[in-house]
């Protein structure tokens, strides 16, 4: 177990290493001169070509790259992200002001995914045929294939604009106003949970409906165990191994659903904040806000491989 | 011939009863035939987009702006006077255009590094994969926006962009395929005989990898519409006034209140076709190979 904990901490340490690698080279070899990390195009246009070689020099993008590859990786780990173009603040700190928000809603969502998700595709494999199983079915289908800025068009139009039950944009911290933070939450994490909620239900209904074929079961079954005790501790253990492997997909998902999201409902979170940026062409914080998510990803794809070793001992450790 | 005979010949050729087992498990469930109907239907739509629309796409009429449906106007016109039917029949070939060249470029580039990573093993495939690991720590969404936004919009730069952000899966799933097949007595027979690696790879191992390869396929025309249609939406896409049901959707949103349709008519054919692409890779991936459930 440890070796091969130590094994996939390396590995991760290998791609968290060829991401940075990935963000540094995209920002500086894709059309578009390096400059502009700096200064705005149109600043670019009235500069000449001395104040151009000035600029160069005082943030350093004179220098070899694999120096300023290093320097960068060595600010970074310090937690400076650089400065914005637009107003030279630090993107750092944009950055941690609007994390908490969309960490708030993704794990919102990821949560509602499991404990609906979950349950429904224990029970629809149990019950398998009924007519439940066929609405959670066509459900799942509806959930995995409509696009969420429709989705969220829709509730906006049904619960904010035709019924007003609910606030049809905008973010309150809960530590504010509880009451109105969750009815602001509502829609948007209806919008990100059904993906989660509708692949785990389709995941967990084919894996449980494997499990529950094989020996062992018919042998729980034949020593008169209940129901209840066959499917909680026997069958759920196997049949949720691929729903658990499939929880990093789904929060990368739901990562890359956020600023989908958050465009629609107007909420000022990392999603908004990326938008922002690449429209404004704020490379830095383009920069600063894709290698914090990528990082994020491969830690939770790291967590997810370690849950899964810990509950599988099949899994080989060499 | 009588009937019985016929029978007998056709079972004793496996060629004919495996087409038959495919077509009688793909073709029988009602989704997937819907699924392909609904398909085929926007095909031909994009294909004939010009006889069949009723309007021209982009010629801004304004007196009719903003109307609801009528018998003129099926589906209403938005801002500009434009017929959102005729928008949403030419939406169409934006998106399958982009969903046919994007996928094929992502299978391409995904069959070549899968089959290179798997088939060499050791180092080559550990530098591919961690590559590969590494594209995936970007959200799909989130890669595609960063390229687009790094490259300028457009059709060929949203391309690009959506097939880099795609290639992985394809790589990752290519190279599992061939660390099965690998192994098999008839690719050890044609290194026995000298055939050259660069032989074995494209005539013994890619064709054995095909129907997994399908399937994801057909999966991925949906997602890549999808993900197109969330770029247009955002703004970072195709640029208006080229009619995408992102772009369609976006601008209908300042009229959410007055014409909902705006926004739900190409919202709702975007979701239709979609599920279409989703039903029919379910339903190849139970007639092709029933082992691949819960894989792809």
């Amino acid at each position: 177990m440890t070796t091969y904990i130590i094994r996939r901490l390396i590995l991760a340490i290998i791609v968290v290493f060829i991401v940075s690698i990935l963000v540094f080279c995209a920002m500086r070899f894709l059309p578009g001169d390096p400059i502009l990390m700096v200064i705005t195009p149109t600043e670019n246009r009235e500069f000449t070509e001395q104040q151009i070689a000035q600029v160069k020099k005082e943030f350093g993008l004179d220098r070899p790259l694999i120096i300023q590859y290093v320097s960068w990786v060595y600010h970074t780990f310090q937690g400076d992200l650089g400065t914005s173009i637009l107003d030279r603040s630090p993107v750092s700190e944009k950055i941690f002001k609007s994390l908490p928000i969309t960490l708030h809603i993704g794990l919102c969502a990821f949560v509602i995914g499991i404990i609906i998700g979950i349950p429904t595709g224990i029970i629809c494999a149990v019950r398998r045929g009924t007519f439940l199983d066929t609405l959670v079915t066509s459900f799942s289908n509806f959930g995995i294939t409509v696009p969420i800025f429709w989705l969220g068009l829709i509730l906006m139009y049904v619960f904010g604009l035709y019924l007003k039950w609910l606030p049809i944009m905008g973010y309150t911290s809960p530590f504010i106003d509880f009451g109105l933070s969750t009815k602001q939450l509502i829609m948007p994490v209806i919008c990100l949970a059904l993906f989660p909620i509708a692949s785990n239900a389709r995941q967990t209904r084919s894996s449980m409906l494997e499990v529950m074929r094989q020996d062992y079961i018919r042998t729980a079954w034949a020593k008169g165990l209940k129901e209840r005790i066959v499917i909680t501790t026997h069958a759920l253990k196997n049949g949720l191994i691929p729903v658990i492997n499939l929880s990093g997909i789904s929060l990368s998902l739901i990562i890359g659903g956020t600023v989908i999201i958050e465009q629609v409902f107007n909420i000022p979170g990392m999603g908004r904040l990326t938008l922002t940026a690449i429209t404004n062409q704020d490379y830095p914080y383009v920069q600063g806000i894709i290698l914090i998510i990528a990082w994020g990803v491969s830690l939770i794809n790291l967590l997810v491989d370690l849950v899964c070793a810990w509950i599988d001992p099949r899994i080989k450790y060499s | 011939m009588t009937q019985n005979a016929k029978y007998a010949l056709m079972d004793a050729s496996p060629r004919v009863s495996e087409w038959r087992r495919f077509f009688r498990v793909f073709l029988g469930r009602k989704l997937v035939l819907f699924g392909l109907i609904i398909i085929v239907l926007f095909v031909l739509q994009a294909i004939f987009a010009p006889l069949i629309a009723p309007y021209p796409a982009n010629t801004p009429n304004l007196p009719s702006a903003l109307q609801g449906p009528s018998s003129e106007h099926w589906l209403g016109t938005d801002a500009l006077g434009r017929d959102t039917l005729s928008r949403i029949i030419y939406g169409s070939r934006t998106s399958l255009e982009i969903g046919l060249i994007v996928v094929t470029l992502a299978c391409l580039a995904g069959i070549i590094l899968g089959t290179i990573a798997g088939y060499y093993g050791g180092w080559t495939h550990s530098i591919i994969m961690r590559l590969i690991d590494a594209l995936m720590s970007f959200p799909m969404i989130l890669l595609a926006m960063v390229i687009t936004a790094l490259m300028g919009s457009g059709m060929r730069n949203v391309i690009i962009a959506l097939s880099v952000a795609m290639m992985p899966t394809y790589a990752r799933v290519m190279c599992a395929q061939v660390l099965s097949i690998k192994g098999n007595d008839y690719v050890i027979a044609s290194h026995s005989i000298g055939a050259s690696n660069l032989r074995i790879m494209i005539r013994h191992i890619i064709p054995n990898c095909f129907p997994p390869l399908i399937v994801l396929a057909t999966m991925m025309l949906g997602s890549v519409i999808l993900v197109e249609a969330g770029l247009s939406f955002l703004g970072i896409g195709i640029k208006p006034p080229t009619p995408t049901w992102g772009n369609m959707i976006n601008d209908g949103r300042l009229y959410l209140l007055t014409l909902p349709i705006l926004s739900f008519a190409p919202g709702f054919a975007l979701m239709l076709l979609i599920f279409a692409f989703n039903m029919v890779g379910d339903g190849l991936r139970d007639a092709l190979d029933p082992r691949l459930r819960g894989i792809i």
